[in-house]
């Protein structure tokens, strides 16, 4: 079953399957600067909030997601699948990469245009 | 060449946060060798040409990243004397006693000013690889299983107060430095990789505000094919994949770098060169070829290298 998943940051949507997680998905929409990271919970780098919607959550490392932060929705994206239209906001690392990204402007050469993203 | 004091590493004990799948991995994909598991609920493994009982222990934790990390000294005597060695440069050391991890003999741990916590030991109870110490087989089914490494080869610790770090390896532990990545300015190590040995690395560490990170434990493949091999494997199990298959320019070595269930970064890694302890300049890489280092065949810095750790 998919459902549709809003980027509130950016107003971009995609289907993301029940049985894959947020993070899997937002990284189909093959968008430069979404950090994939670990992919399992424990590095932090796809910490988002959401907003609205219904998702299930496996475990996830403490040191980046507290008690407070998942009972408030702010969770690590590679961690959580779900299970009705989601919205969300994506916080930390994540929201400097998005940003960045979301308004296409010619890259200046520099250190950063030498590291891939 | 005589190979005295630290010997190697020894054993790595890492956090995973989901112990029976974490297992199923390590085991089933990775083709480690299950050794044993103890009353704290922690899971030992070995790669199967190894002989001692344990190279690589994980625990149920609700973080992710590394407990220790140790490494084997020659004997009794030896421990002794590097214990008080690291006590004279002013480092607190603790002992562990003998049978806290299975199979282990006591152990001397301290505290890096990286943040990590170093052991060393003398003991571990020899298990064998299974093919016997007399007309062995060069090889057996264990090495079939799963990706199958030979052995737990380094890691690669993120942490801050890189120089202070060098200083005790080299002065107090013996190690000799093979490689370093220079700062931006020119002026310092923003990496360095330190030997014991005359394996390219016995341990790493990058410069990092934050400390005791763990950025990769590294497990030693036989042949570039094995490392393919291994990429494969990874693929067939969805194993989450960070960098390769390549070659890095620092070391010359092959690699894959994935990631474990929990995030924890790991190396299939075979190749480099064999350095000795009278090389005494170590091959620099300045901070604009990084990505070289990292990555010879595509000279990318990739992001995931420097951000992405546990």
């Amino acid at each position: 079953m998919k459902f549709a998943v809003t980027i509130e940051d950016t107003g971009e949507r995609y289907d993301c399957a029940d049985e894959e997680s947020l993070l899997s998905g937002m990284v189909r929409l093959g968008r430069r600067g979404i950090p994939a990271g670990c992919c399992g919970g424990g590095c932090g780098v796809c910490k988002i909030e959401v907003t609205a919607g219904e998702f299930e959550a496996r475990v996830m490392s403490r040191q980046h997601v507290s008690v407070v932060d998942q009972a408030q929705g702010r969770v690590l994206a590679c961690r959580v699948y779900p299970r009705s239209d989601i919205s969300l906001r994506v916080v930390g690392k994540m929201h400097k990469c998005l940003a960045r990204t979301a308004v296409p402007s010619p890259r200046l050469p520099s250190l950063d245009a030498e590291v891939d993203e | 060449m005589a190979m005295t004091g630290v010997l190697r590493p020894g054993h790595a004990q890492v956090r995973v946060l989901n112990l029976e799948e974490s297992v199923r991995f390590y085991r089933d994909v990775l083709g480690l060798v299950e050794t044993g598991r103890d009353a704290q609920g922690r899971v030992y493994f070995k790669c199967w040409d190894e002989r001692d009982h344990s190279s690589y222990v994980i625990r149920e934790a609700d973080s992710a990243g590394l407990d220790f990390f140790a490494f084997k000294v020659l004997d009794k005597a030896t421990l002794e004397k590097l214990d008080a060695d690291l006590q004279a440069y002013g480092l607190k050391t603790e002992r562990i006693p003998a049978g806290e991890m299975l199979a282990t003999g006591e152990r001397v741990r301290f505290e890096l000013p990286s943040g990590h916590l170093m052991e060393l030991y003398a003991e571990k109870t020899a298990v064998g690889n299974g093919l016997g110490v007399v007309n062995p087989a060069p090889w057996g089914r264990e090495r079939e299983h799963g990706i199958g490494p030979v052995r737990l080869d380094h890691a690669l610790l993120y942490g801050p107060n890189v120089a202070e770090v060098q200083k005790i390896f080299t002065e107090v532990l013996g190690f000799y430095l093979v490689e370093r990545v220079l700062t931006p300015d020119g002026e310092n190590n923003a990496a360095i990789w330190l030997s014991c040995s005359h394996k390219v690395h016995d341990i790493a560490f990058a410069e990092y505000p934050e400390k005791g990170k763990l950025h990769h434990c590294s497990f030693l493949m036989e042949t570039w094919e094995q490392v393919l091999r291994a990429g494969d494997i990874m693929s067939m199990n969805k194993v989450a994949v960070d960098i390769g298959p390549t070659r890095h320019g620092v070391t010359r070595g092959c690699t894959i770098y994935a990631w474990d269930p929990s995030g924890n970064r790991f190396e299939t890694f075979m190749g480099g060169y064999q350095p000795y302890p009278d090389n005494t300049e170590p091959l620099t890489w300045t901070f604009d070829n990084f990505g070289q280092g990292l990555d010879y065949p595509q000279r990318k810095l990739h992001e995931t290298f420097l951000t992405v750790v546990t």
